[in-house]
């Protein structure tokens, strides 16, 4: 599965995307994966509430779920306009 | 049918001209609703803006936001051009544009589009300042924006 990383979160993770291998099956719990990783990514995802979940390029919640996704991507809410 | 134009860009744009061609394209709507948002310099500290955003999906958001917006309101046409990338203080940053047969429709649909462009689709603002850079912050106000359109797209 494709993980990408957008704004602060990228930075904070040191990479834009990754390729991961998981069976979690919510983005709440490959959150969990990621964050137990390295002391980068438990920073990253240490406050949820400050993060946004996109799966597969739609917006959904963290506890939605991951089966057959190709693409999920972790950021902070969105600034546009 | 609503003509839908949505763009994504890094070159500044020329508010002027946008708006005259598309008030030449909206020919016969009756009402034309720009809006433009430029890079603000509040303190005068800042040197520069760059805006990150997900190739793919923003182009998916925005046109589910532009797809909404036709179905809410009785549009003739709209535009949505954004820019992407570095730019400076006093530069365009994006703008709207819907035309309508009546005003009303086409002020609310400036509105829609513009409260949904900020907070669903995936765009996001950093700040250069002298004191250093600073991502910006999601405004609570933003997200209650949309309450007034419960129930709407993204």
């Amino acid at each position: 599965m494709r993980v990408l990383y957008f704004a602060w979160v990228r930075e904070r993770i040191g990479r834009p995307w990754e390729d991961v291998e998981t069976t979690a099956a919510t983005p709440a719990a490959l959150a969990d994966e990621l964050a137990a990783r390295e002391e980068r990514y438990a920073a990253a995802f240490a406050d949820r509430r400050a993060l946004r979940v996109a799966v597969d390029q739609r917006l959904v919640d963290f506890d939605a779920p991951l089966e057959g996704a190709r693409e999920v991507a972790f950021f902070p809410p969105m600034t546009g306009g | 049918m609503t003509d839908r134009v949505i763009r994504l860009q890094e070159a500044p744009f020329d508010y002027g001209a946008e708006c005259a061609a598309f008030a030449e394209r909206a020919g016969g709507a009756g009402a034309v609703v720009t809006f433009l948002g430029l890079v603000r310099n509040d303190g005068g500290s800042l040197t520069r803006m760059e805006i990150d955003h997900y190739p793919g999906m923003t182009e998916a958001a925005i046109d589910a936001i532009a797809a909404e917006a036709a179905t809410r309101f009785r549009l003739d046409s709209l535009l949505v051009l954004h820019r992407t990338g570095p730019m400076q203080p006093g530069e365009p940053i994006m703008m709207v544009a819907t035309a309508s047969r009546h005003r009303a429709e086409a002020f609310a649909a400036a509105e829609f589009l513009m409260d949904y462009l900020k907070s669903r689709a995936p765009f996001w603002k950093k700040e250069h300042r002298a004191e250093g850079p600073i991502w910006v912050a999601a405004r609570d106000a933003d997200e209650e924006a949309l309450d007034r359109w419960a129930g709407g797209a993204g």
